[in-house]
């Protein structure tokens, strides 16, 4: 899974860098130009479909590769899962999960590198003196301008925040992502709700098992 | 106090037309889950922003809620590869 969800992400990662620099103009593998953002129909069952196949694999892993060493707890890892996968079938047309995408990725690299992730932190400690009043000064001057906004600014900031990937992104942009960040959520609710029936359903009847057949 | 006129003027710059967002916000209040739909044009933009953080900010509930419950579900749940095959099967 990992393997797919990088070359969704990341289409440049090319194996043949020479085809890359000679196909420069054009994107991904077709040789005709493609249009930049073909939408993602999250209300078709065929979207719910390879959704719902993608979470059931990351939610095998999490069974089984849950360990002691593991400090989040089923909850979240299922959360997690839900997101990534969500994030995946999104095929990284959207800021939001290309956003998602990265994070992971980040951190299953600081995971693996925890001295890199102990360096960090003293980096940050040593320059933390440096920054702090720069830091405090721009607080200050948002607060001013918070006040000063109009409220669909205003708005549109609280909104910004709450789409992964868009804080600092135009209002236009932040409108878009949010729109199929939504689509994209109710599909996802849609699922798991899905799932959730079919495992209660079938708990209750597993010693019977004449499902199958 | 905060008219329209304001609003395009602070993006002046980036040369946003007040029709380019307002096209989006209404693409926005159609997803929004309403009694009626279609009836309400006469949501102001605010309004549906309000509206679209809150709807979010009950989708995010919603999914931690089933996370919790699914991991619930797995956690009891006799056998995996069962689960798989049936919810493939049964999709």
């Amino acid at each position: 899974m990992m393997a797919s969800l990088m070359s969704s992400s990341n289409p440049a990662a090319n194996p043949d860098r020479s085809s890359t620099r000679r196909k420069k103009k054009k994107i991904h593998h077709n040789p005709q130009i493609q249009p930049e953002t073909p939408k993602i129909q999250w209300k078709s069952d065929a979207q719910q479909q390879i959704y719902s196949s993608k979470l059931l694999h990351a939610l095998q892993q999490v069974r089984l590769g849950s360990s002691g060493s593991e400090t989040s707890s089923a909850p979240r890892r299922v959360r997690d899962a839900a997101y990534g996968a969500l994030a995946a079938t999104a095929r990284g047309r959207t800021r939001w999960s290309r956003a998602i995408l990265t994070s992971r990725l980040k951190l299953k690299f600081m995971k693996k590198n925890n001295i890199a992730k102990r360096q960090r932190k003293v980096m940050t400690v040593i320059t933390g003196a440096g920054y702090q009043p720069r830091r405090k000064s721009k607080v200050a001057v948002l607060r001013l301008k918070s006040k000063c906004l109009p409220a669909f600014q205003r708005k549109a900031r609280v909104l910004s925040r709450l789409i992964p990937g868009c804080r600092k992104q135009p209002v236009p942009v932040v409108l878009e992502e949010t729109a199929d960040y939504i689509a994209a959520l109710q599909m996802q609710v849609r699922a798991m709700s899905a799932l959730a029936e079919l495992l209660t359903g079938s708990g209750a009847s597993s010693s019977s098992s004449t499902q199958l057949s | 106090m905060s008219s329209r006129r304001s609003r395009s003027r602070h993006a002046g710059s980036s040369r946003i037309t007040d029709d380019q967002i307002n096209d989006l916000v209404s693409k926005l209040q159609q997803l929004l889950p309403e009694m009626h739909n279609r009836r309400s044009d006469k949501k102001s933009a605010t309004k549906v922003l309000q509206e679209t953080c809150n709807y979010i900010r009950s989708l995010h509930r919603e999914v931690d809620d089933l996370s919790e419950r699914l991991s619930e579900l797995l956690e009891n749940a006799d056998t995996t590869q069962a689960d798989l095959i049936r919810s493939l099967i049964m999709q």
